[in-house]
């Protein structure tokens, strides 16, 4: 296993290699500079000034020139400075969007995963029911009203109408002189509404993929065994049948681990969430190549290592592979 | 069962959603009350600032935080005329060359520090600095020479007398105390600012919100409003529904909320709208070297082929004016004896034939030398607004023979591909109008070069002649004759079809008061705006 590992970490270097010259290729193709972002439309812009900023950038400087530079200091871990005026390091602009991401993600992945395989379960094992088609029309409904739309409506619903719950942002005003409890339980209330939505609208994959999963371990010979030896529903379900239909599912839980420092762009700007989806588009936006970049070889890399992961857990979970590997 | 529960809930959301009033809420004493110090302000602010030095900063909101932060020498009062800042004082020299501004004494930066002239001298090297990545040096490059005689007095000399000179101290200064001698790019300033203005920093919570508090010193006085809170919220219908809850004090209205959502009279009891001309205004520009649009005529053919009124009605809902030139209207640059070409579609057609469009092809376009009259507007993505109103434009030219297209690009590509190659027919775009009406970079024949701001190509030599005039005196009245001519002639060449200056729309919640509307808008005297004590929810 150990050997295995090693071998797949030693295939990554020449595939981050590759990421790292497509994503700077791809951001450069991409019409517009930084400097264009930043100058365009300004009457105070001259050629002089707008060659002084792509100077002060880098930017004059030959294309291989740049691409050397830059994975030069990416293996040193440095990502360089934010082309926005800020000019901050890469690094400390992710650092502060990173835990917010994260934290959302890690929540809703919970609750997607603790909702849909019991419904998925639950579908299956009541297939052709009133109560599978329910869920059926309940999990696509998620899946199939936009985020947006979804989000304004509970909003509008719960933050204006009611007063219930916060619309927008992390914390209340003032939220700092709150005792830490307080603090904490104002920070949950305004996760409610995004965390609901994202969750939501993801159940309907997961919980459908669970229920044919599971619908085809329940075909096999050795289920029909095992009721046949007289084992309670309960049992051959949950004992004999759920654990191979977690298998693949277990592999998905693998890929879900870059999405955990992706955020989605729509999601975050409606509810003010100060996420990473919001920061790469603002990047993308302002052609901030540094920033881009940066957070393009983070996520590669997390795929790269979710992959892996995922090989590990399947390995793990299901001896036929890792007997087929030794 | 769980299901049937979910069921009735969304049933119910839908429900109540549609349904039309919000929760009663107790109607706002709308009386002067009496000022106090106390109370916040909560404003939505779409992007999120990127540097707090404005110096640096090339977004709006940055600027917007940063000039709380922060004085110029001098700023446009509330009817646009320029008066003294931290500058108490200013003698232009007879020859115009030379400006020596006289500094208010007694004024600190927010450490303690006191301001002087060095401070100024500071600012002014570090913008014309070559190693400094900014958009505003251009207008203090002019200055041959900068002097700091003694600590209240500063002196700059010009090569040639340049009438934006003034306008451009209005820059905000930095303080050379803690600036002098390091990298501003690398500072902690930019984060963390330390200014003169009437609010100092307080903190910055990345990506949320970012919190000033009242200067007790400040030299006008101790504003009322003991903290101004900025609030990321980039989306307009989230700010919208924090408004409604109460979230967000301030935030600017679409046409639609304005005339459409907050018409209500639980809105009017809680908030003030208010409704004066932006400082900006919409454009057709034409690409006047594409032989199409060569011929004056065919342009102003088309001015009279649309309806302004109708695309305000449309697109604004009302709300905005006809524009005719590219200064405000009712500001001192302004020509209100210049006429509008009007909607009158018999004269475009007329104009056409004289322009040799005299043939109909089978679907009704205009043709002349057997092709078709034809074009293609582009603009931008994400301006609902330009869109409508290139649609209005588009039925409207059909009408009188010209068929017209329209592709929507993203900003960069609009701009890197059409714009600078100069690879376009007709634009819809829009200018902010800058305080100081002074022409040169848009209609100066000498900027049509690539990436420079003429990119319609408009070269005429009055108008450059009159364009360098305005800039070379200080004397309003001669500028104004200058300016007043120019828009006579755009009125006649017509090498954009102004379309229209929005109404900013500006809603404010009621419980503050002191808020006197005048041509600069609401925010002028936002120091004296108050919250009676017993109004106060912060």
């Amino acid at each position: 296993m150990a050997a295995y590992i090693f071998k797949r970490l030693l295939a990554m270097i020449p595939l981050l290699f590759g990421i790292t010259l497509i994503t700077f290729v791809v951001i450069r193709l991409a019409p517009g500079e930084p400097v264009e972002a930043m100058t365009a439309m300004s009457p105070k812009i001259t050629a002089e000034t707008r060659e002084r900023l792509r100077e002060f950038y880098g930017l004059d400087k030959p294309l291989h020139e740049q691409y050397v530079s830059w994975v030069g200091r990416i293996v040193k871990l440095d990502f360089g400075r934010s082309f926005a005026p800020d000019n901050r390091p890469v690094t400390d602009k992710i650092a502060e969007r990173i835990p917010v991401t994260l934290s959302l993600n890690i929540i809703a992945l919970i609750l997607e995963f603790g909702l849909a395989i019991p419904i998925g379960i639950f579908a299956a094992t009541h297939r052709d029911t009133i109560y599978d088609k329910g869920i059926t029309l309940f999990v696509f409904l998620g899946f199939a009203v936009p985020t947006f739309w979804l989000a304004l409506l509970l909003m509008y619903f719960f933050g204006v109408k009611l007063g219930w719950l916060p619309i927008s942002g992390l914390h209340s005003l003032g939220s700092e002189n709150l005792s830490p409890l307080a603090w904490f339980a104002d920070m949950v209330k305004h996760l409610v509404l995004p965390v609901f939505v994202a969750t939501f609208g993801s159940l309907a994959g997961l919980s459908r993929y669970m229920r044919s999963n599971m619908l085809e371990v329940i075909r096999q010979d050795y289920i029909t065994t095992a009721r046949a030896k007289g084992l309670s529903e309960r049992v051959v379900i949950y004992r004999h049948a759920l654990r191979n239909a977690l298998l693949p599912v277990i592999t998905l839980l693998g890929f879900s681990l870059p999405g955990l420092i992706g955020g989605s762009v729509i999601f975050e700007t409606i509810f003010a969430i100060p996420g990473m989806g919001q920061l790469f588009y603002q990047g993308v936006m302002a052609r901030d190549y540094p920033l881009v970049m940066g957070i393009l070889v983070i996520g590669a890399f997390l795929t790269l290592i979710g992959n892996l992961l995922a090989d590990v857990c399947y390995a793990m979970a299901d001896p036929r592979i890792r007997h087929g590997r030794g | 069962m769980t299901f049937r529960w979910i069921g009735c809930l969304l049933a119910l959301l839908l429900i109540v959603s549609c349904s039309g009033e919000d929760r009663a809420r107790a109607p706002a004493v709308r009386g002067p009350g009496t000022p106090a110090y106390g109370d916040a302000i909560v404003v939505g602010t779409i992007g999120e600032p990127s540097n707090l030095l404005p110096l640096l900063a090339s977004d709006s909101a940055s600027h917007e935080v940063a000039g709380n932060i922060f004085n110029g020498l001098v700023r446009y009062d509330k009817n646009l005329n320029l008066e003294g800042e931290l500058a108490e004082s200013w003698q232009v020299s007879p020859d115009g060359l030379t400006i020596t501004f006289h500094l208010r004494k007694g004024v600190k930066w927010h450490d303690g520090v006191e301001f002087t002239s060095r401070d100024v001298l500071y600012t002014y090297r570090v913008t014309v600095d070559p190693k400094t990545p900014t958009a505003y040096a251009e207008d203090f490059k002019q200055v041959k020479t900068a002097e700091a005689p003694d600590p209240y007095t500063f002196r700059v000399t010009y090569a040639k007398p340049f009438a934006p000179a003034l306008a451009s101290w209005g820059m905000g200064i930095l303080p050379a105390h803690l600036l002098e001698g390091k990298d501003i790019t690398k500072s902690e300033l930019s984060r963390r600012p330390v200014g003169t203005g009437p609010y100092r920093f307080k903190e910055w919570v990345a990506g949320q919100k970012i919190v000033l508090e009242s200067n007790h010193d400040y030299y006008e006085g101790r504003p009322y409003i003991d903290r101004y809170i900025y609030r990321i919220i980039p989306d307009n219908s989230t700010m919208y529904l924090e408004l409604k809850a109460g979230g967000v004090d301030l935030m600017g209205l679409s046409p639609v909320q304005y005339a459409r959502q907050t018409d209500t009279p639980e809105f009017r009891s809680r908030f003030a709208k208010y409704r004066y001309p932006a400082s900006a205004y919409t454009y057709l520009g034409y690409n006047l070297k594409n032989p199409l649009f060569a011929d004056r005529r065919v342009r102003q053919a088309i001015a009279h082929a649309l309806s302004k009124d109708e695309i305000i009605h449309g697109v604004l809902l009302g709300l905005g004016q006809v524009a005719v030139g590219p200064f405000k209207p009712g500001t001192w640059a302004y020509n209100p004896t210049v006429r509008d070409p009007g909607y009158d579609p018999v004269r475009a057609r007329q104009l056409l034939a004289e322009a040799g469009w005299r043939a109909t092809g089978p679907d009704g376009i205009l043709m002349k030398d057997g092709k078709p009259l034809s074009f293609t507007i582009l603009t931008n993505q994400g301006n609902d607004q330009r869109l409508k109103t290139a649609q209005i434009i588009q039925r409207r030219l059909r009408k009188v023979g010209i068929d017209v297209k329209i592709r929507v690009l993203e900003w960069a590509s609009l701009l890197t591909n059409f714009i600078d190659k100069r690879n376009f027919d007709a634009l819809i775009m829009g200018w902010t109008i800058p305080q100081d009406p002074d022409l040169f970079d848009v209609w100066h024949s000498s900027k049509t070069g690539p990436k420079e701001l003429n990119f319609v190509g408009f070269k005429n030599d009055e108008v450059d002649r009159l364009i360098e005039e305005g800039r070379r005196t200080f004397d309003q009245e001669k500028r104004r004759r200058c300016y007043w001519r120019i828009q006579e002639i755009l009125a006649e060449e017509q090498p954009y079809t102004f379309l229209y200056v929005p109404d900013a729309l500006p809603a404010v919640s009621a419980r503050f008061r002191g808020i006197e509307p005048a041509p600069a808008g609401i925010m002028y005297n936002f120091i004296r705006w108050y919250v009676p004590k017993e109004e106060q929810v912060h």
